[in-house]
């Protein structure tokens, strides 16, 4: 029974949950007890709120015990990436410099989650303040990926993607600045998506790049993700950049599209996201999706967006420049670590120097030094200024795109995951897992990540879809559509083909 | 390299000599908070004195994850300043970031306006002291917030060197300000430090009648940079400058600029070079010392806020907060001269003594102008400055200096008894009316009790009684005198006077 619940997808756990066929408790508990079973090899968590989650989880079974209205999802647990802060619960964004550090209050999603009821089963692992595609800059260590033990679940949101895919939560929280939920879907055989940028409160998201940051669902069906999405997303008043609009209906987008009809959708195959650097299985799996949608009546369009060369450039200048001030507050002086120096007087300015140095790791004082370079007087201009021009330019390009087509569509990640260590000594390399996803967060538009099959290694790869700005919906009917066909070829969901994890035998 | 010399190598010239060779010239920067119940970018409660870090929001502490939100009031505070300076309000503009890593700054850096400032090339028109109006022209008004306080406790000069630690209050960090900032301010000659003590004031004036801060210097509401350069002649080249920080009342402001122009000529006499720096005002005795050096090299790398969109205020919203703009200062204080009939002197020293909103507030409550003058620029005026205190500071209101003159018109009192009326409200036994009561000093004005008093002073000087009745009035004061003295000083000296001659007479 357990294993059988672990197993059921978010929108199945609630109709159970609603037809009480099963109670909040025992699918909390189911989903700890894998944790506690799995978790020791996945480490796709830095803490685990067993106690909260099952009271959270009694709380709403009471309430439903006592005829209340719950929100669809009530009762359904979920994980939340550490970069999201939790009032009570630790939240370190995968950095020393905030070990042990508990935030007084909650994120602006963590408190719709919380009033709709989800019980909330822990914090997942991330690269260091999201700063990373394998989840390896991690300061508590590496998470594994499901498929295969050796290697990274994609980053940075590696955590969550592992947790969902291990079948430790049917729902979690992510967050996307260059594709730290996308890639992670792709590499570990999940759904992710980045929402239009300003479509989910950024308030208590402990902020990497504030113009590109945005939190979204992490989720095994699009069905899922849409439930996710419309819960957490729409207006905050907190969140100066937030659309003061609707949510899009991405769940009614969901259920449309599952029927499979896309006549009459014009979908863009963006020339410069294909090719050179791609893998061949990566590749081969995109040319039969592409089939699938004709298929379904889609009509495929070649688009081209020349300045998506310059993508990652500017990405690698913007970000940095906006990181190295967002993470200046990090210093020993309120909150988190706090290191004197080994020698010599102990003033603010050297406390200071001392903590940093203490607490970053490598990759996140790379960023800093960029940007704080990028930012500098005389640099400025030919630095940051340009990487903005090229924004625009990006915009430019995805406008006249979708002129041509309703929907975008690339491969998610040039490769499948690879293995620990393979990439660490070479920035670079690591940077351009981002190539096809960067492009979306400098413009700002929604993106999504679904499976789409298995390479030649055997291990899954991801098919992205990308709308325009606050036409979130689309990427849900053209993503369950898709996900339906390649489900009915696959006789289920991919992640059935998944290696079986060991697990470790509880004493409870 | 050695550090350059400083003002300490070289001498003082004296101020007259000094702007008879050198033209001066100012740019001043007045930072005002604003009086509004919020935080620029938070709902924090603004309130002068309280608990150490208690008005504090995740976003004034600069807490991980937490975001700025534009206070709509301060917007509109911050355009009120722009129109009563006759500025331009921008269409659009934003916020950015002026990075710097100092603990009383919660984020390690300041959100501020930087090249794109609310308001811009405006003007305003300052009176000085013999009535010459001269015009000031304003580069930028520009929205930001205030960093946090620090305490640094241990050392002898309560400055961070020798201290053993710091104490950071962030009540304060996150509170609106507002930064004014004058393009060169040329043509002053030896009025430099009146100008720059007028033009303070003046802004200040502003403020107060804006409704936007409650401006008191004393609390560090309003406070002023004074740029200041000295150069051969008009004609020549700027200067280079130096900035005295934080000088915050309006006789220190003028100190500064005389100390300075003194200073910066003794080291051009001397061959040497101004240093471009920052400079400290020490109240003691009106000197300036050298800051940080301010040089090209200090960077701090802004660049726009990107977790705030651009505030644009809509032209018609422009146009209603100018439609509501009082009438300014110098206008007011015109009219106002005129209404109450002042002589040019008379209204200079109630000016210079902050009593225009008193005066007219009591003036407003039924006094003459004379007589609300009299009180708050003699009694009033002479009882704070023996408390330390400003006249508003004392504890009496305008209404109730209004019921105390009126209780001396009605001859209720008279000025003596007045004195000890105000000294029980001032003691917080209430209302004059209450207090005349209370300590029972009303004029006796019934003659019975009078005539008795004077009967018995008429019986014990009988010698004084006949030389009134033989035609020489002047020793009757000394029987006015006994009876004053027998009533406790509560008659009226004046029907003393006439009973007494009455009853001599008959």
């Amino acid at each position: 029974m357990t294993n059988d619940i672990t197993r059921l997808s978010a929108s199945d756990l609630a109709s159970a949950l609603s037809n009480k066929d099963i109670t909040s408790v025992e699918a909390t508990q189911a989903h700890l007890d894998r944790i506690a079973a799995v978790d020791g090899d996945l480490h796709a968590f830095l803490h685990v709120s067993s106690d909260k989650a099952l009271a959270t989880a009694a709380e709403v079974d009471a309430k439903r015990a006592a005829g209340e209205e719950l929100h669809p999802l009530a009762g359904v647990p979920i994980a939340v990436k550490d970069v999201v802060v939790t009032k009570g619960l630790p939240t370190t964004a995968g950095s020393k410099i905030l070990k042990d550090w508990i935030p007084p209050y909650d994120a602006t999603l963590v408190e719709r989650i919380k009033a709709a009821g989800l019980p909330i089963l822990g914090k997942t692992n991330m690269d260091e303040f999201a700063m990373g595609s394998s989840t390896e800059h991690s300061a508590y260590g590496n998470t594994k990926n499901p498929w295969d033990l050796d290697r990274i679940p994609g980053g940075s949101g590696g955590g969550s993607a592992a947790a969902v895919a291990g079948f430790e939560a049917p729902l979690a929280i992510g967050t996307d600045t260059g594709g730290s939920i996308r890639q992670p879907g792709a590499v570990t055989g999940t759904v992710g998506v980045k929402p239009t940028y300003g479509g989910v409160s950024r308030y208590g998201l402990i902020a990497m790049a504030s113009s590109l940051d945005q939190a979204g669902p992490v989720t095994r069906t699009v069905l899922d993700a849409a439930l996710l999405h419309e819960l957490i997303g729409g207006h905050d008043p907190h969140d100066s950049t937030s659309i003061n609009e609707p949510v899009p209906g991405v769940v009614a987008a969901a259920q449309q599209g599952a029927k499979g009809d896309l006549k009459g959708l014009r979908v863009g195959v963006v020339k410069e996201l294909s090719g050179e650097g791609y893998q061949a299985g990566v590749s081969a799996r995109f040319e039969e999706s592409l089939d699938q949608l004709r298929a379904l009546g889609a009509e495929i369009v070649e688009v081209s967006c020349p300045s998506f060369t310059y993508a990652l450039d500017a990405y690698y200048l913007i970000m940095p420049a906006e990181a190295s001030s967002n993470l200046a507050k990090f210093d020993g002086m309120r909150f988190g670590l706090r290191v004197e120096p080994a020698e010599g007087p102990v003033t603010a300015e050297r406390v200071m120097g001392a903590t940093r140095g203490a607490g970053f790791g490598d990759e996140v004082k790379r960023r800093v030094i960029l940007g704080t370079y990028a930012l500098s007087a005389g640099y400025y201009d030919a630095y940051y200024g340009s990487a903005q021009k090229v924004r625009t330019l990006i915009q430019r390009d995805f406008a006249a795109a979708f002129e041509q087509a309703d929907v975008l569509v690339s491969p998610t990640a040039p490769t499948t995951a690879f293995k620990f260590g393979e990439k660490l000594d070479d920035p670079l390399a690591m940077y351009l897992n981002d190539v096809a996803t960067i492009p979306a967060n400098l413009a700002g538009v929604p993106g999504m990540s679904l499976p789409n099959g298995l390479s030649d290694d055997g291990l899954p790869v991801g098919f992205q879809i990308l709308a325009p700005a606050k036409a979130d919906d689309r990427l849900y009917r053209v993503g369950a559509a898709l996900e339906a066909a390649l489900e009915s070829g696959w006789g289920g969901p991919l992640l059935n083909k998944a290696p079986e994890l060991k697990t470790t035998e509880l004493a409870r | 390299m050695t550090a350059p010399s400083t003002a300490t190598a070289t001498s003082l010239v004296a101020y007259e000599d000094a702007v008879r060779r050198y033209d001066p010239v100012l740019g001043i920067e007045v930072h005002v908070e604003l009086g509004t119940l919020t935080k620029m970018f938070c709902a924090a409660e603004v309130a002068y004195g309280g608990e150490p870090n208690t008005q504090v929001t995740p976003v004034s502490l600069g807490l991980p994850g937490a975001l700025p939100v534009v206070n709509g009031k301060a917007v509109e505070y911050a355009i009120r300043i722009g129109l009563a300076l006759n500025c331009n309000i921008a269409e659009s503009c934003r916020f950015a970031r002026k990075n710097y890593f100092y603990p009383d700054v919660p984020k390690n850096f300041q959100t501020s306006q930087y090249d794109e400032p609310i308001a811009y090339d405006g003007w305003i028109d300052i009176e000085l002291d013999d009535g010459e109006v001269f015009r000031v022209e304003i580069e930028r008004a520009h929205m930001e917030e205030d960093a946090g306080k620090n305490t640094h406790v241990g050392g002898s000069t309560g400055r961070i060197q020798g201290a053993e630690y710091s104490l950071v209050d962030y009540n304060r960090a996150g509170i609106p300000l507002v930064e004014i900032v004058t393009r060169p301010i040329e043509g002053v000659g030896d009025r430099a430090p009146e100008v720059a003590r007028a033009y303070v004031q003046t802004l200040r004036d502003i403020f107060r009648s804006l409704g936007v801060s409650e401006a008191r210097m004393e609390r560090g509401n309003v406070r002023a940079d004074v740029n200041l350069s000295l150069r051969p002649t008009p004609e020549s080249p700027l200067g280079t400058r130096t900035e005295t920080k934080n000088v915050n009342s309006f006789r220190s402001v003028e100190r500064a600029v005389r100390y300075e122009v003194s200073r910066q000529a003794g080291v051009l006499d001397a061959g040497l070079p101004v240093i471009q720096e920052t400079r400290h005002f020490h109240e003691e005795d009106g000197t300036t010392s050298s800051g940080r050096v301010k040089s090209d090299a200090e960077d701090y790398r802004y660049f726009p806020e990107p977790d705030l969109v651009p505030v644009a205020p809509s032209r018609e919203w422009v146009e209603e907060i100018r439609a509501t703009l009082p009438e300014l200062p110098v206008a007011r204080r015109r009219r106002l001269q005129t209404e109450w009939g002042y002589a040019d002197a008379e209204m200079r020293d109630v000016v210079n003594a902050g009593a225009i909103e008193l005066i007219e507030a009591t003036v407003v409550a039924g006094t003459s102008a004379a007589g609300a003058r009299k009180w708050w620029m003699g009694e009033l005026a002479r009882r704070a400055n023996q408390d330390e205190v400003t006249l508003e500071d004392l504890t009496v209101t305008p209404a109730q200096i209004a019921q105390l003159q009126g209780l001396v018109e009605s001859g209720r009192i008279n000025d003596k008894l007045a004195r000890q009326v105000l000294d029980g409200v001032l003691a917080g036994e209430g209302d004059p009316e209450a207090v005349v009561v209370a300590r029972g000093l009303e004029i006796v004005s019934d003659d019975g009790p009078l005539l008795a008093a004077i009967d018995d002073a008429l019986a014990a000087q009988p010698d004084i009684v006949e030389k009134v009745r033989g035609g020489n009035q002047g020793p009757v004061g000394a029987i006015i005198g006994a009876v004053m003295k027998a009533t406790r000083g509560q008659a009226d000296a004046k029907r003393v006077r006439e009973l007494v001659l009455d009853r001599i007479g008959s």
